[in-house]
């Protein structure tokens, strides 16, 4: 199925809608240690041993390195870009600072600290307002996490993804793959290669985490992939919230993120997982952004568990995701909330996929996106029953909304249903944000951008109230900035 | 406080106004009356801002203004108000905080302190009790779901809220029963006041028995044919429009 949504009727007001500045296109200047671009056996033992990671470690990158050679990049997504020449893109850089890892924040290099105040992610941990635990991912290395022996009271692991790997090596080769296997998709296989650094969450049996989790991605050197890779685990009845959050300098060369997330929900589990994506978008003309290739799936493991994924995704030049869950316990619950900004020449092909395993399986598909300039913005999705899952049951709601006359929005809804007693529900609209509404709204007092502000919240409204607070009025503002100035 | 001088008015390259006069001044209340296409609601909508005419000749001073280099919400927060006559729906904005955030850039532009959420909905409730209206509407989504009387009623109570100098109502009274008109119009007397001015755009002399216009006009071919008191009025309920036409071709 396509449905395919372009517009044609007239817009003055509406028309303005494109014109607003990328607020952390700063570039840290720091001295990094940056391997020369470039990809072979090599590279990879390079990174491994960086990291002095285990063997197993080595043997599973350097096994998804050969099978990756055998695969081809993926052509079925509603996305155009230019070849990405895999050869001239560097696979490591880390701000060189001490030899060893910063073991508190006094050793953190003081410019780092700088650029995440900037950000607005500020580190101290007295300063944090809500007691959100962060981890912090400069370019390829975690540079700090924060709380992190409150947490260990509690018996959360939150750390590194390559602490964890030394640190807790047994339950990284445990889980590592078990959701996306090294072989599992192109961009995917990449990653397991040479992902450098991550988040890595450990909640044992019937701990509820004290606090929300964070991550906070930055790619800053020129060049550079951002392969990170992050695993979440959490056992029988444990309880999680994990937020992340990605921003990127303005630069005129497109930047890679390939990215992979893996979640384990075992019985009576409950991962939130939460997104906030704001990766440079390129600038007016379509040049520059990352290229934001992200493979993120939960797996209900356990019966009873329930995975949800929140995502409000404004940046990246190019969208390319699908936040799934495998719902294999019976009466698992799968969740996908998402609101995706496609403006300028931005291209985003984003959706989840739902596969019912497990009987009395239920998941909620909710998907906002909103088209402005150039923008071309698809909702992809799977809901796939199969033949076990008695009683199966889901509910798609797919919204899109234009600003514009040259965007577009796309629809391509796929359902397998192998099981009879399955009910599976899709509801789809396309709108254009009205002049009427914006004359309603000015001839009230309230000026065009807040009325544009107002309107495009109330369309997100049933996505934005999933965030957690501080996170729904974050990604709100983030909304605001990244269509402002898009009306006269 | 307002004064439209030998308007013309376009939209998609055809006349609407065609030289429209009209002076308003505070304390009166004026109706529009006129023919199906007489260019009622367009009057209505360009005194608004509505984007989309092509003012051809003419001024609009508003208070001592150029009203037409002003955009909507400058009109809005320097008093005007137009009750629409099909209030559009915005899903997922709530009522309540459309009226607020229209309160308070209002207030903002009158350099007066912003009413925070508690003052502000006391101050609404009360109001709406004039307006006989289930409080539950003031927690859906903007118009959304709300019948016909509904919006109409909720239009009037943003003016109660809102307060203006100049109240445009464009066929305020379509689509109303009797018992839902005697309230609006209760509502929009309650605004009448020595300060304030109100003109109402209607095709029926129905809304005139529950609010008494100082000035009754007619609106027909782009400009206004006939003025009179509140006697024209009930002679047009009797005649129709024909016999105005007629005249003003003599």
């Amino acid at each position: 199925m396509n449905e395919t949504a372009s517009m044609s009727t007239q817009t003055s007001d509406v028309e303005k809608l494109v014109r607003s500045e990328y607020r952390h296109g700063f570039v840290t200047d720091i001295e990094a240690d940056t391997v020369a671009p470039g990809l072979n056996e090599d590279v990879i033992r390079l990174i491994s041993g960086k990291k002095h990671e285990p063997q197993f470690m080595l043997d599973w990158r350097l096994r998804a390195y050969r099978h990756w050679l055998t695969m081809r990049e993926p052509q079925w997504a509603h996305v155009r870009h230019a070849p990405i020449d895999y050869q001239a893109i560097s696979y490591y850089s880390a701000p060189k600072s001490k030899r060893n890892a910063p073991k508190s924040l006094d050793e953190v290099d003081p410019k780092l600290l700088e650029t995440y105040e900037k950000l607005g992610v500020p580190l101290h941990e007295r300063a944090r307002l809500a007691g959100v635990a962060v981890d912090a991912v400069f370019d390829s290395v975690s540079v700090a996490t924060t709380f992190r022996e409150k947490l260990a009271k509690a018996g959360v692991i939150f750390c590194s993804f390559s602490e964890a790997v030394k640190s807790h090596a047994q339950l990284v080769e445990q889980y590592l793959g078990s959701v996306v296997p090294y072989s599992d998709n192109f961009f995917a296989t990449l990653n397991s290669a040479v992902f450098t650094d991550g988040s890595f969450v450990f909640v044992p049996k019937g701990v509820r985490c004290p606090m929300e989790l964070s991550t906070y991605f930055r790619i800053n050197a020129a060049n550079t992939g951002q392969f990170e890779r992050t695993l979440i685990i959490a056992e029988e009845g444990a309880h999680v919230s994990y937020l992340e959050g990605c921003t990127a300098p303005m630069r005129d060369e497109n930047q890679l993120h390939a990215a992979v997330v893996e979640l384990v929900a075992l019985e009576g589990a409950q991962i939130k997982y939460s997104t906030v994506q704001n990766w440079y978008p390129g600038d007016e003309n379509g040049v520059g952004g990352i290229y934001n290739f992200v493979t993120k799936r939960g797996d209900c493991r356990g019966n009873d568990s329930k995975i949800s994924w929140t995502q409000v995704e404004t940046g990246s030049a190019i969208t390319w995701k699908y936040p799934s869950v495998l719902l294999r316990g019976d009466n698992s619950i799968g969740e996908f909330y998402s609101v995706a900004v496609a403006n300028h020449h931005q291209q985003a092909d984003t959706g989840t996929k739902m596969v019912h395993i497990g009987r009395n399986t239920r998941s909620t598909i909710v998907s906002k996106g909103i088209s402005a300039g150039h923008g071309q913005n698809s909702y992809r999705g799977l809901v796939k029953v199969l033949a076990g899952a008695e009683h199966a049951r889901n509910y798609t709601q797919c919204d899109s909304l234009l600003m514009s006359d040259r965007c577009g929005a796309h629809t391509f809804p796929y359902m397998e249903v192998k099981n009879p007693t399955a009910k599976v529900e899709h509801e789809a609209t396309t709108s254009k944000i009205s002049e009427d509404q914006l004359f309603y709204c000015r001839s009230r007092g309230i000026s065009t951008e807040d009325a544009v502000n107002m309107i495009v919240s109330g369309f997100c409204k049933d996505v934005f109230k999933e965030l957690p607070m501080e996170f729904a009025v974050e990604a709100q503002r983030l909304l605001a900035v990244t269509l402002e100035g898009t009306v006269g | 406080m307002l004064s439209i001088k030998n308007l013309h008015a376009r939209v998609a390259g055809k006349d609407i106004l065609k030289g429209l006069d009209l002076e308003v001044q505070a304390g009166e209340t004026h109706a529009i009356m006129g023919p199906n296409g007489s260019g009622k609601s367009t009057l209505a909508h360009i005194l608004a801002g509505r984007e989309g005419y092509e003012i051809t000749h003419g001024s609009v001073t508003y208070l001592g203004m150029e009203l037409l280099t002003m955009a909507p919400e400058e009109r809005a927060r320097e008093g005007m108000f137009l009750a629409f006559q099909y209030p559009v729906e915005i899903p997922g904005v709530n009522n309540v905080y459309l009226l607020k955030a229209a309160y308070n850039a209002i207030r903002k532009h009158r350099g007066e302190e912003q009413l925070d959420a508690v003052d502000f909905l006391a101050l609404v409730k009360a109001k709406m009790q004039l307006m006989e209206m289930d409080a539950s509407l003031l927690s859906r989504a903007v118009n959304e779901g709300f019948s016909g009387g509904e919006k109409k009623r909720n239009e009037i109570l943003q003016m109660l809220v809102l307060e203006p100098k100049l109240a445009l109502l464009d066929e305020t009274d379509s689509g109303l029963d009797i018992d839902a008109l005697k309230v609006v119009a209760s509502g929009i007397n309650r605004l009448r006041s020595p300060e304030r001015a109100v003109v109402m755009v209607t095709h029926y002399q129905r809304l005139l028995d529950y609010i008494e216009p100082d000035f009754v006009h007619v609106l027909a071919g782009g400009r206004i044919l006939k003025s009179g008191d509140k006697s024209l009025a009930v002679e047009l309920e009797r005649r129709g429009y024909d016999w105005v036409l007629a005249e003003a071709a003599a």
